[in-house]
């Protein structure tokens, strides 16, 4: 039984860090997009949208890198039909994201049918395990380049934010756009490139999904991942850095489950499969409160309104 | 947004002699505001074609021929036209648990996840009572378990957003995901039915207890039920006291705190409402369609529904037509998927296509001066 419970913490270990990338890019990217002010919903289907591309052009160039930055784009492509929609006046942003979430993963079942069956390749992981002799461990310790791409991204965000003109841009966009526009800066085109961007990098969270882990294309494959993503910006408080922990947190939560089955706790196994979106909802009624808005929240996201 | 005032100036002009004068020029404004309200939304449906064609023409597929075939699959004959029937039952009823929580100003899109609970909640209930209770009994009962567990289950987010300042869009759609891991929970565990080795579902409810067709036709009652509930609940939402207060919470928050209006019971009941719809649709799902609850019930009808409840500008009589139009569109995707060899997410990219034109329209109203020819006139 002990060696039970070892096996799945590292399993879980193993699972934070496989599991929490996807978390990773989509709350990082969603977290700039909402310093500048605005709201995402829709990445949810960037990230399926990112998935189905990565692995199609994976497939067809034989490079998974190249399926990456395809996904990038495609992501980024639904980030700029986001941001430049909602800097139409009257247009809810909220609404908008429901129809990009719509939107964007018809459009991945429309051209994925096809890449369901063959197998593309994909991202090799680094095998920082090679000190044990443990099986498990050999494996939780198989890390995909991209997890570590997707911290440095936070850092270099976080850093940003706080020491150049460009976050203190996108933050004064975020919190008071008449103090931003007093400023000369146009709010609108600050908003269009953080959804932009914030779209780059939910693309690239899906191409993780596709190529690495689970690491195959089909339509079951996000189910909420990137509507949890994010939930986690408003736990995270709005802060790149805490954006990781939490992901980190998620992807252990998410890797239960199959983490129990592997030790062969089949009882229940849809309960854990439920576990993550449990716990996003669980975090979100800790970390908000009815009578004022949450801390550091930029005061010009329509949440805070 | 004061819908009551176009039937009260229509009942003034009734009630006193065609020589009133302001009544029928208040009319004649009246039909000018709102013919914005369709124009709209029509040109938005046109743009959206319009683009779905470049779309099909880019891919190598006719638009005429996408046009033929969703008219043959979804109104052309007497069989395909009570197939879409069939499919707007409960695409009304999820777009009503879309619109009612927009009059207080909440944008809930958990009407899936209710329906999916609602449908389970109605089927289980149900297998033990098979064969013992008689259907006369059993069925109200299944009713209600299915309005009781979606009202309930979307009724969390409403609590959740008053109680505790969660974001509801949020918050619902999680709910939904969490609403299909307990079915599945249940549908492959405790409740499965052994003898059915290929598809995790519970155990059939029986022919005796499914809801039978309309006489006739091959439409089952959902139909005609939604119907009359988004009929009551537009009665309820434009013309009685909680309906006013429901819009005054939607208009102005703070305003219908200090007016001590009991916003807390309006915005949690406006949430349970949308989710009984929506488990409502869940218990038609089961009792007419299906006969058991199984992964078939997540078959994506929730989100159709809230376009449906978009499109409509979330009145609820106005999704009766809205959820025709789009019951076809599903009805018709497998010819499509058929003669077309094109994938069945083509409906979602139209679906969603027309989504995101008609929310980027909204930015037209109050731009063009026809609409409101007499406006200043009216305000002076």
């Amino acid at each position: 039984m002990n060696a039970g419970v070892v096996t799945v913490l590292i399993a879980m270990l193993g699972g934070a860090i496989r599991v929490s990338t996807p978390f990773m890019f989509v709350a990082v990217g969603e977290c700039l997009t909402e310093k500048s002010g605005r709201v995402n919903l829709g990445l949810e289907g960037t990230l399926v949208l990112g998935a189905m591309v990565a692995y199609a052009i994976s497939y067809h160039t034989g490079s998974p890198w190249a399926g990456v930055l395809a996904a990038g784009i495609a992501g980024s492509a639904l980030g700029a039909m986001h941001g430049s929609i909602c800097s139409l006046p009257r247009v809810n942003d909220v609404a908008v994201g429901i129809a990009m979430m719509l939107f964007g993963t018809g459009v991945a079942f429309f051209f994925g049918k096809p890449y369901i069956q063959p197998t593309a390749p994909r991202l090799t992981s680094i095998p920082f395990g090679g000190f044990s002799d443990d099986l498990n461990l050999r494996s939780a310790l198989d890390i995909n380049p991209l997890f570590f791409v997707g911290i440095a991204v936070a850092v270099v965000m976080a850093w940003a934010f706080a020491n150049t003109r460009w976050g203190l841009i996108v933050r004064t966009v975020g919190d008071s756009a008449p103090a931003a526009r007093a400023m000369g800066i146009s709010v609108d085109l600050v908003r269009f490139l953080s959804t932009t961007v914030g779209g780059f990098l939910a693309g690239v969270g899906g191409a993780f999904l596709s190529l690495s882990y689970p690491g195959s294309w089909n339509q079951g494959l996000s189910s909420g991942q990137g509507l949890m993503a994010v939930a986690l910006v408003i736990f995270a408080r709005w802060s790149p850095l805490r954006c990781v922990l939490a992901a980190l947190l998620f992807g252990a939560a998410g890797a239960l489950g199959p983490a129990l089955q592997s030790v062969g706790v089949t009882q229940g196994y849809y309960f854990f499969n439920a576990a993550p979106y449990i716990l996003t909802l669980a975090l979100m009624i800790a970390s908000s409160s009815a009578t004022r808005s949450a801390r550091d929240m930029p005061g010009e996201l329509s949440m805070a309104k | 947004m004061s819908s009551g005032a176009p039937a009260a100036s229509g009942l003034a002009a009734v009630g006193t002699p065609p020589s009133a004068p302001s009544a029928r020029y208040d009319l004649g404004v009246r039909l000018r505001a709102n013919s914005e309200y369709v124009a709209i939304p029509v040109f938005a449906l046109l743009m959206a074609a319009a683009l779905f064609a470049v779309f099909l023409l880019a891919i190598g597929k006719s638009p005429i021929e996408f046009v033929n075939y969703v008219w043959r699959g979804g109104f052309g004959t007497a069989f395909s036209l009570q197939n879409t029937l069939q499919r707007s039952s409960p695409l009304i009823l999820t777009a009503l648990a879309v619109a009612i929580p927009a009059r207080i100003g909440l944008i809930m899109i958990g009407g899936e996840g209710a329906l999916v609970l609602g449908g389970f909640a109605a089927a289980a209930i149900a297998v033990p009572m098979v064969g013992v209770v008689p259907p006369i009994v059993t069925i109200p009962v299944m009713v209600a378990a299915a309005v009781l567990v979606g009202a309930m289950w979307v009724g969390i987010a409403g609590y959740l957003r008053y109680a505790r300042g969660v974001n509801e869009t949020i918050s619902s759609l999680l709910l939904t995901y969490i609403g299909i891991a307990i079915m599945n929970f249940f549908v492959e565990g405790v409740m499965r039915d052994a003898s059915n080795p290929n598809k995790p579902s519970t155990k059939p409810i029986g022919d005796a207890y499914m809801v039978g067709y309309i006489p006739g036709t091959e439409v089952h009652w959902g139909f005609p039920v939604g119907v009359l509930l988004s009929v009551a609940l537009y009665i309820l939402m434009t013309r009685t006291t909680f309906g006013f207060a429901a819009r005054v919470t939607g208009g102005n928050f703070r305003a219908a705190l200090a007016q001590g209006l009991p916003v807390g019971r309006l915005i949690v009941g406006c949430a349970m409402i949308a989710g009984g719809c929506a488990g409502l649709a869940g218990y038609f799902e089961v009792a007419a369609i299906q006969g058991r609850a199984n992964a078939s019930l997540a078959a994506g009808y929730g989100f159709t529904g809230i376009l449906v409840s978009f499109l409509a500008r979330h009145n609820p009589v106005v999704i009766i037509p809205v959820a025709i139009m789009f019951g076809g569109l599903v009805a018709s995707g497998g010819l499509i998927q058929r003669r077309m060899g094109m994938p069945d997410a083509t409906v979602l990219v139209l679906q969603g296509l027309i989504f995101v034109v008609l929310l980027t329209s909204e930015t037209l109203y109050g731009r063009f001066a026809i609409f409101r020819a007499g406006d200043a006139k009216e305000r002076t």
